[in-house]
C-alpha cells in the first residue's frame, strides 16, 4: 500500500449482460483528502461505489484498507461498515418518521435492550460537536432536507468510518446549506477521514477537494492534484474530447429560438389550476424558446402542467393555433401537438420495468389509440432511429429504462416526445443531475428544434442555462408571473432582481 | 373529546342497566312479553339439508309464536363462540346452539349457566357435561352411519370396495357417518376403503376424488358419500366413465340428507341408498321450550329426532314428497 | 459524444453467461420447471399416471379418460381465472380476493336464468347463451364495482374485494331465495362436461377459447402495455395520455367476465350450485398461479402464460396429491410444503443465488488450470 492512503483499489473489474461497467480500475484515497470521482453518467462512479461498499460482487480486483495487511473482503453493505467504509446517498436512506438519535443508532445496537437516555445523549453529543443544528429527539422528518443529509453524515461518522463516501450529496441543497455540507466535510478531513465526494456540481468540486479522479466509460483516465487541472481541462477529460466553447451554442445553431414572428402557437389566457398558481398569460410563436425561470416552489413547473393538463385546470381559456381548445388531461394536450418532459424523471417520467423502447413509443403509441399497437417492427424502427440519433447508451433496445444512468433516461423521455413530432415541446428541467456532456446536447437539441420551426418552454434552475436558450422568461415569484424580460434585459443581473422583486419596490 | 367519551360511556352504562334490569324481569318467566331467543346456526347455503333447517327454525320462531329471536349463521366456531357471548350479554332466555365444532364451548356454556341464559342444542352435539344445558334435539348421527352401515351389508356383496367420500372433517355428521363404517371396514376382511378422502361437503371435489380414483384403474363398487351433493359429485364422475350404478348397476351409490332430489334419484334408481338426516328440529324445541316456561323440564336430556333409510327398492313416490327437504 | 454500446470492444460475451444462467433468469422457469419435475416424478412412481383411454360414457358417447384429461378438464376454472388475476394484479399491484365469492353469484345467476326460479326444472327457461351473457353482465357489475373502489376511492384491492368475499356468497344465496336450483337439461351440462360425440373435455375447449382471445386482445390492443405502465408508474402513464383509474376499473371488469365463464364452468359441470362451497378458497389459488408464474404481486410487468402454466401446475399437484390418495386431512399441508419450495425458487434472491451456485465451480477450475 502506499504511504498514507486510507484506501486501495487494484484493477477492479465489473461486468453486467452486455456491459463491462468497470475495467481495471485503480483508486487511491489518502487519509485528510476530500477526493472528487469524477465521470458523466455512466462512466462507472456509482457501479466503482457500490462495489467498494459490498453493494455488488466484483468480477476482479483487490481492495485494501489502511491498517489492515492483506486483500480485504467486503461481500456486503455489512462488511463495508465494519472496515470502516460508510456512505451518504444521494436519496435519503434514513426513516423520516423515527428521531435523530434512533436514526443514527438504528441497526447498530447490541442484543435486544435499547438504553434510550444513553442513545439519545450519545447522539446529542455527537450532533453538538459536528455542530449540526437538530435535536436528538426531534422527528428527523421534521429537519429540512440539508439537517437530514448532516444527520446521516453523522450516523456515518460515529460508525468511527475512516472512509465516507459522500453521493451527489448537494443536490437537493440550496447555497447555504452547501455551504453547512461543505464545513462539515472539512472539519471531518482535519480529523483524518477519508472522503470521496460524487458530484455534477464542478464548482464545488473545486471549492473543497483535494484530488479528482475521473473515469470515463468504465475505464480510469487518471487522477490528478486539483491545482493541476483546470476546468476545461476536467471537462474535456469527462468528455473524451476537447470540448467545444460551451458559452456560444447559440450562435452555432444560427440565432435560432428568437422569432417573434408569426402568430402565436399557443395562447393561455387567465389560466389557473388546483396546484394553488394566480391565474397567468401565455403565449408561445412558432420557432421561439422561452421559460419560467423562478425559486423553486415559485410556481413555474405548475404553470407548465397547467398548460399541459397535468393539473386540474380551474379556470382560463388556451387557445392552439388561434382556435379556442379544452385541454382538461394530458391527452388533450398532447392531441394538440403538446409534449411535456416533466421534472420528476423518476417519479414522473420513466415508466421504470418497461424496456427503452416500449418507453420511447409509449406517448405516440397513447395518441394513436388502444384498439391500434404498433407492429413491433414498427416499434423497433422507432426506437432504434431515436437510440441512435440522441446516442442513448443502452444494452439493447429491451433493457428495462430504470438500468440506465439518469442521462440516458432523460434522452429516453425526450425521444419519446420527440417521436410525437410536437408543435410545442415542454422541458421542466431537462438537465437536472445529468453529466455535462449531455446537458449541452440537449440545449443544443432545444435551439435546433426551435431552429425547424417548433416552439420550446425550457425550465432551469441554473439561469446560465436558460441564458444560453431562452430568447425570452418569464419570472415566477410566490405562484404570480411577475414579469417578462427579453433581448437586452435577458442579463442574470436582470433576472435576479426581477426574482427578488426588486424593481417593484 | 373527554366530555364526549364520557357521555358516551355514561350513556352505555345506563343501557347497559337497563338491560340487566330487564333481563331479570323476563327470567321470571311472567312477564308475558316475548320470549327472548338467541339461534346459533350454520351457514343455510352450505347444503339442502341446513337450507331445510335454518328455514325451519325462523320459521317457528317468529313474533307471532311469541318469540323475539335473533338469528345468526356461520361455519366458524370462533365466530359462533363470540356471537353466542354477545347473545349471553344481551339476556337472552334461551340460546338454541347448533355448534359448528364439538370443542371450546366451555366458557359460553358457563357464562350462559351464569347468567341464566338456558341452552338447547339442537342438530350438533358438543363436548360437554350434560348439566350445562337444559336439552339437545339431534340427528343420531352414529346411528345414521350404522343405520346405513347395517343396510350396506344387508346386500351381502361377496367384496365390498368402497369409495368413502366425507363431510368436513369434525364436523358431527362426519364424524357420526364415518364411524360407522371405520367400523365395519376394521372388522371385515371383504370390506376395503379404495379411498377415503374428505370432499368437504363439496361436489366439484367429490367428482374430482371419484376421477382420480377411476382413473387409477382401481376396482370399486359401492360409493358412500355423506351428503347427497357429494353423492351427485362422484355420480357424475361414473357417468362420464361409462360406469353404470344404482339399482342393476356396477356400484352402489349411498348418500345421506334426503334431499327431495336425491330421493328422485333413488325413485328412478339411480341411487341404491339415502339415509335421513331429520332437519326439523324446531317444533320439539319450541314444545321444550314452552313446558319449561310452564316449569316443567323434558324428560330426557338428548332428544332424537326420528331418522330412516330409504333403499332404492322401496322407496315411494309418497315418501319422496313427505321425507323430501 | 461517448462511444455507443454497440462496439464491438465494450460488448462483451462473458463466458459465464451460461445457458443455465440466462434460462434460470427467464420468467416462465420456475413455472415450466415445476411442472417438469411434476410430470418426471410420476412418470418415475407410476407411469401409469399418464394412460388415457378411450370410454363410453352413461349416454354411449365416447369420452377420453386419465389423470392427464383430468387435469386439463379440472384446471380450467382456475387457468381463466389466473389470466384475469394477472391484469388485476399488474395493473392495480393487488389482487381480487372476492373471485370465488363472484363466481357462486355468476352461477347463481345463470342457475336462475336457466331454471325460470323454479328449484328443480328439466328443460331450459332461457336461451342457454343469454342466460351466460347475463351472468357474465353480473359478474363485470361485480368486478367494475370492486374496481371502482380501488382505482377512484384508492383503497387496498385485498379490503376493497374484501367486502364482496364476504357478501357474494350470501348475495348468490339472495338471487336465489337461499334455494339451492337444479338444472337436469343435458344440454345446460355440456360447457361442463363432454358434447355429444367430442371426447374431449368442453371445459379444455372453452379454456382453449378464452387462452385465444386474451393473446389476440393482448396482440391487437394496447392492454398489455398500458396495464403495466399504469401498474409500474401510474404518474407517469398520466401524463402519457393514460387514464390509469380507467385501465384500473377495465381489468377488474375483465376479470369479472374470466370469473363469469369459470362461473358457468364449475355449474355446468353438476347443474346445481352450493353457494358456500362452490370455488372456495380458488381465489388463494388463482393469486398463487400468479405467483408462480414469476409475475411480481406488487404489480407492473406480467406474463400471463407464465400464470396460465402457473394454474396447471396447482391442478397437476392437487391431481398428484389425489392419485397417491394423500390423506385428506394433510392434503393442505403437502401443497402447503410443495407451494413454499415453488415461491421460495423462485423468489429474485433465490434465483440469483441459484445462478451463482452454477458459476462457482467452473470459476475455480479455471483459475486451478
Amino acid at each position: 500500500m502506499q504511504q498514507g492512503a486510507v484506501l486501495e483499489m487494484r484493477g477492479i473489474c465489473k461486468y453486467f449482460p452486455g456491459v463491462k461497467a468497470l475495467q481495471n480500475v485503480d483508486f487511491t484515497l489518502r487519509t485528510g483528502e476530500i477526493h472528487a470521482l469524477m465521470g458523466e453518467n455512466g462512466a462507472g462512479k456509482s457501479t466503482l461505489i457500490k462495489v467498494l461498499t459490498g453493494v455488488y460482487p466484483k468480477d476482479g480486483g483487490e481492495i485494501h484498507i489502511g491498517g489492515v495487511d492483506g486483500a480485504a473482503v467486503i461481500r456486503s453493505p455489512q462488511d463495508a461498515q465494519n472496515a470502516g467504509i460508510s456512505t451518504v446517498y444521494q436519496e435519503i436512506t434514513l426513516c423520516p418518521n423515527l428521531s435523530v438519535a434512533e436514526n443514527m443508532y438504528i441497526g447498530r445496537t447490541r442484543g435486544m435492550g435499547t438504553n434510550w437516555k444513553k442513545m439519545n445523549q450519545g447522539a446529542e453529543k455527537i450532533l453538538r460537536s459536528l455542530g449540526i443544528p437538530a435535536r436528538a429527539q426531534q422527528q428527523l422528518g421534521s429537519c429540512s432536507i440539508a439537517v437530514q443529509q448532516m444527520v446521516a453524515i453523522a450516523r456515518a461518522v460515529d460508525m468511527e468510518c475512516k472512509v465516507l463516501i459522500l453521493d451527489e450529496p448537494t443536490s437537493s441543497l440550496d447555497e447555504q446549506e452547501v455551504q453547512k455540507l461543505f464545513g462539515l466535510m472539512r472539519d471531518l478531513k482535519a480529523k483524518g477521514v477519508g472522503i470521496i465526494f460524487v458530484t455534477h456540481f464542478l464548482e464545488q468540486v473545486y471549492e473543497v477537494c483535494d484530488r479528482i479522479t475521473v473515469l470515463r466509460d468504465g475505464q480510469l483516465v487518471g487522477e490528478y492534484v486539483i491545482e493541476d487541472l483546470p476546468r476545461v481541462q476536467l471537462v474535456s477529460k469527462m468528455l473524451g474530447k476537447e470540448l467545444d466553447d460551451m458559452a456560444d451554442i447559440k450562435s452555432e445553431v444560427g440565432g435560432a429560438g428568437v422569432s417573434r414572428e408569426g402568430a402565436p402557437v399557443l395562447e393561455a389566457r387567465e389560466l389557473c389550476s388546483s396546484a394553488g398558481i394566480k391565474p397567468f398569460d401565455f403565449e408561445i410563436r412558432r420557432g421561439e424558446v422561452n421559460g419560467f425561470t423562478g425559486l423553486l416552489g415559485s410556481g413555474r413547473s405548475e404553470c407548465v402542467r397547467a398548460i399541459f393538463g397535468a393539473d386540474h385546470v380551474t379556470g382560463g381559456s388556451v387557445r392552439v393555433n388561434g382556435r379556442d381548445v379544452k385541454i382538461h388531461k394530458p391527452l388533450d394536450a398532447m392531441k394538440q401537438g403538446i409534449g411535456y418532459l416533466p421534472e420528476d424523471r423518476k417519479g414522473d417520467g420513466i415508466v421504470g420495468d418497461l424496456s427503452v423502447r416500449e418507453n420511447i413509443i409509449l406517448a405516440l403509441q397513447v395518441m394513436k389509440g388502444f384498439f391500434r399497437p404498433f407492429s413491433r417492427a414498427q416499434a423497433v424502427a422507432f426506437a432504434d432511429e431515436y437510440i441512435k440519433l440522441l446516442e442513448i447508451k443502452t444494452a439493447s433496445a429491451d433493457t428495462p429504462i430504470k438500468s440506465l444512468s439518469g442521462g440516458n433516461q432523460q434522452k429516453c423521455i425526450l425521444a419519446r416526445w420527440l417521436l410525437t413530432d410536437p408543435k410545442y415541446l415542454i422541458l421542466d428541467e431537462p438537465t437536472r443531475g445529468i453529466d455535462i456532456g449531455t446537458k449541452i446536447e440537449i440545449q443544443k437539441l432545444v435551439l435546433k428544434l426551435a431552429a425547424a420551426g417548433k416552439s420550446v418552454t425550457f425550465i432551469s434552475s441554473e439561469i446560465d442555462e436558460m441564458l444560453r436558450t431562452c430568447s425570452r422568461l418569464i419570472v415566477m415569484r410566490d405562484r404570480k408571473a411577475v414579469g417578462e424580460l427579453t433581448g437586452e434585459d435577458l442579463t442574470q443581473a436582470k433576472i435576479m432582481a426581477t426574482i427578488a422583486g426588486g424593481d417593484e419596490a | 373529546m373527554k366530555k364526549f367519551l364520557a357521555l358516551i360511556l355514561s350513556c352505555a352504562m345506563v343501557l347497559a342497566l337497563a338491560a340487566c334490569g330487564g333481563g331479570n324481569n323476563s327470567s321470571n318467566g311472567s312477564s308475558g312479553g316475548p320470549i327472548k331467543v338467541g339461534v346459533i346456526n350454520n351457514d343455510p347455503n352450505e347444503s339442502g339439508y341446513r337450507t331445510a333447517n335454518d328455514r325451519a327454525m325462523r320459521e317457528m320462531f317468529t313474533e307471532a309464536n311469541g318469540y323475539s329471536a335473533t338469528f345468526y349463521n356461520n361455519n366458524d366456531a370462533a365466530q359462533q363462540i363470540a356471537t353466542a357471548q354477545q347473545m349471553i350479554q344481551d339476556e337472552v332466555d334461551f340460546l338454541l346452539l347448533s355448534p359448528a365444532s364439538t370443542t371450546g364451548w366451555d366458557t359460553v356454556l358457563q357464562d350462559a349457566q351464569k347468567a341464566g341464559t338456558q341452552v338447547i342444542l339442537f342438530d350438533r352435539m358438543l363436548e360437554a357435561d350434560d348439566s350445562m344445558y337444559v336439552a339437545a334435539v339431534v340427528s343420531d348421527m352414529p346411528a345414521e352411519g350404522v343405520t346405513a352401515v347395517n343396510w350396506l351389508a344387508d346386500q351381502g356383496l361377496s367384496e365390498y370396495n368402497i369409495i368413502h367420500i366425507q363431510g368436513h372433517m369434525g364436523s358431527d355428521a362426519q364424524l357420526g357417518r364415518t364411524g360407522a363404517l371405520d367400523e365395519k371396514v376394521a372388522a371385515e376382511a371383504s370390506w376395503n376403503y379404495v379411498t377415503q378422502q374428505t370432499a368437504d361437503w363439496d361436489e366439484a371435489t367429490a367428482k374430482t376424488i371419484t376421477q382420480s380414483v377411476i382413473n387409477s384403474g382401481k376396482s370399486f363398487n359401492v360409493i358412500y358419500a355423506e351428503n347427497d351433493g357429494m353423492a351427485r359429485g362422484a355420480v357424475a364422475a361414473l357417468d362420464e366413465a361409462g360406469i353404470t350404478h344404482g339399482v342393476d348397476g356396477d356400484v352402489i351409490v349411498m348418500g345421506f340428507d334426503c334431499n327431495s332430489w336425491a330421493l328422485e334419484e333413488l325413485a328412478a334408481g339411480r341411487w341404491n341408498y339415502d339415509g335421513q338426516c331429520n332437519p326439523f328440529q324446531a317444533e320439539t324445541i319450541h314444545g321444550i321450550i314452552q313446558d319449561l316456561q310452564k316449569g316443567t323440564s323434558p324428560s330426557q336430556k338428548v332428544i332424537y329426532t326420528p331418522e330412516q333409510g330409504f333403499d332404492a327398492k322401496t322407496i315411494t313416490a309418497d315418501d319422496v314428497t313427505k321425507y323430501g327437504i | 459524444m461517448s462511444t455507443p454500446v454497440k462496439d464491438p470492444k465494450t460488448q462483451v460475451k462473458r463466458p459465464d453467461e451460461s445457458l443455465f444462467k440466462r434460462l434460470t433468469r427467464h420468467q416462465m422457469f420456475i413455472p415450466l420447471a415445476a411442472l417438469t419435475l411434476l410430470v418426471l416424478f410420476n412418470l418415475i412412481a407410476d407411469p401409469s399416471f399418464f394412460a388415457v383411454s378411450l370410454k363410453e360414457n352413461s349416454l354411449g358417447n365416447p369420452v377420453l379418460s386419465g389423470n392427464l384429461i383430468s387435469v386439463l378438464d379440472n384446471a380450467s376454472e382456475l387457468v381463466i381465472l389466473a389470466i384475469g388475476m394477472t391484469l388485476v394484479t399488474a395493473s392495480s399491484g393487488g389482487q381480487d380476493i372476492s373471485v370465488g365469492a363472484t363466481m357462486a353469484i355468476a352461477g347463481s345467476v345463470i342457475l336462475r336464468m336457466v331454471c325460470g326460479g323454479q328449484i328443480t326444472a328439466d328443460t331450459l327457461h332461457m336461451p342457454l347463451i343469454l342466460a351466460v351473457l347475463i351472468g357474465v353482465l353480473a359478474t363485470m357489475l361485480c368486478g367494475a364495482f370492486n374496481g371502482a373502489l380501488v382505482a377512484y376511492f384508492k383503497i387496498q384491492p385485498m379490503v376493497a374485494t374484501l367486502i364482496m368475499y364476504t357478501a357474494g356468497r350470501s348475495i348468490a344465496a339472495w338471487i336465489n331465495n337461499n334455494e339451492l336450483p337444479i338444472m337436469n337439461d343435458l344440454t345446460f351440462k355440456y360447457a361442463g362436461t363432454f358434447l355429444p360425440g367430442i371426447p374431449v373435455p368442453t371445459p379444455i375447449f372453452i379454456t382453449i377459447f378464452v387462452i385465444v382471445v386474451f393473446w389476440l386482445v393482448l396482440k391487437f390492443t394496447n392492454l398489455g402495455l398500458y396495464t403495466q405502465s399504469v401498474g409500474i408508474n401510474p404518474n407517469s402513464s398520466r401524463l402519457n395520455g393514460i387514464n390509469p383509474q380507467a385501465i384500473k376499473l377495465l381489468t377488474y371488469v375483465i376479470l369479472g367476465v374470466c370469473v363469469a365463464v369459470a362461473g358457468f364452468i364449475r355449474v355446468s359441470r353438476s347443474g346445481s350450485i352450493n353457494y358456500s362451497r362452490i370455488a372456495e378458497n380458488i381465489e388463494m389459488d388463482a393469486i398463487l398461479a400468479v405467483a408462480l408464474g414469476g409475475n411480481a404481486l406488487s404489480g407492473g410487468k406480467f406474463n400471463i402464460y407464465g400464470s396460465i402454466v402457473g394454474a396447471y401446475v396447482i391442478q397437476f399437484l392437487t391431481t398428484t396429491l389425489y392419485k397417491y390418495e394423500v390423506p385428506s386431512t394433510a392434503l393442505p399441508a403437502y401443497k402447503a410444503v410443495v407451494v413454499i419450495l415453488l415461491v421460495v425458487l423462485s423468489a429474485p434472491v433465490v434465483r440469483e443465488k441459484l445462478s451463482q451456485v452454477k458459476k462457482a465451480p467452473a470459476k475455480t477450475a479455471k483459475e486451478v488450470s
